[in-house]
């Protein structure tokens, strides 16, 4: 039989992973807030830095982590709501497995929708050239 | 769960979820509008300056999803520090970087909106 470390082995529940989540995509967006209000300073400051830093959106890789950042924001967004639920709302315990599977139906639902329309500059040219665009 | 003892962490609980409840809205539609109506690809400060921010309204729009971000981003992230930091006098002063980045992001934030002169689009 096969050992898995100690690390695999344990199965941590839906509110530990709920919490790694929520503090992981919290930190990232975080960062991206950062960045953001700076890169936005630009645009008084010197407009065409910021025309040269906005480009970055245009490229492949900007575009997945365009998708990351929405998928962060997303998460994190639903998750909040789903603790603000449970606190005023106490009884609500109950159906926390409810909430939390729940929370990533609407997760996939908006998300991927959302995660095509901005990958569209990826996928579209590969479907023209499949002629299927 | 609201936690017991100082006013002041059931001040920070309840600053949390307010805002949290105002970003649910603010943020998710910022992002909405700027990534999947608009193109960020396609966004240059003339964008800003001629559609973004021609008016009043996504002015005070944006200007109110800073105020709520910086909040609960830096109430968020003072957590994170006392959940990891244990030494006081290291605690301290990531803590008072973290404030000092605050206030900085809320002046040069605020500075942008109030002083972009608004542009008619260059058609």
């Amino acid at each position: 039989m096969i050992r898995l470390p100690n690390v695999l082995r344990y199965r941590p529940r839906e509110g530990m992973i709920a919490w790694a989540f929520h503090r992981i995509s919290g930190i990232g967006i975080f960062a991206f807030v950062l960045l953001h209000v700076l890169d936005i300073y630009l645009v008084g400051g010197n407009p065409k830095l910021y025309d040269e830093v906005l480009a970055f959106y245009k490229s492949i890789p900007g575009r997945f982590l365009e998708v990351i950042l929405g998928a962060a924001l997303l998460y994190h967004s639903l998750n909040g709501l789903r603790i603000i639920l449970i606190d005023l709302w106490p009884r609500m315990t109950a159906y926390h497995k409810l909430l939390w599977w729940g929370s990533w139906v609407i997760f996939i639902v908006v998300g991927v929708p959302g995660g095509l329309i901005i990958l569209r500059p990826v996928w579209l040219p590969i479907l023209q050239q499949l002629g299927l665009g | 769960m609201r936690p017991r003892g100082s006013r002041r962490e059931v001040f920070v609980w309840y600053t949390m979820r307010v805002s949290g409840l105002m970003l649910f809205v603010l943020a998710l539609a910022h992002f909405s509008i700027l990534h999947f109506i608009y193109d960020p690809g396609a966004q240059t400060a003339d964008f800003i300056a001629s559609q973004r921010w021609n008016q009043f309204f996504w002015r005070a729009f944006d200007w109110l999803l800073l105020m709520n971000v910086l909040l609960h981003g830096f109430l968020g992230v003072r957590t994170v520090v006392v959940d990891y930091i244990h030494r006081p006098a290291w605690r301290d002063f990531t803590l008072l970087l973290l404030y000092t980045t605050a206030v900085l992001l809320l002046i040069i934030g605020t500075q942008v909106i109030l002083t972009l002169p608004s542009a008619t689009a260059a058609q």
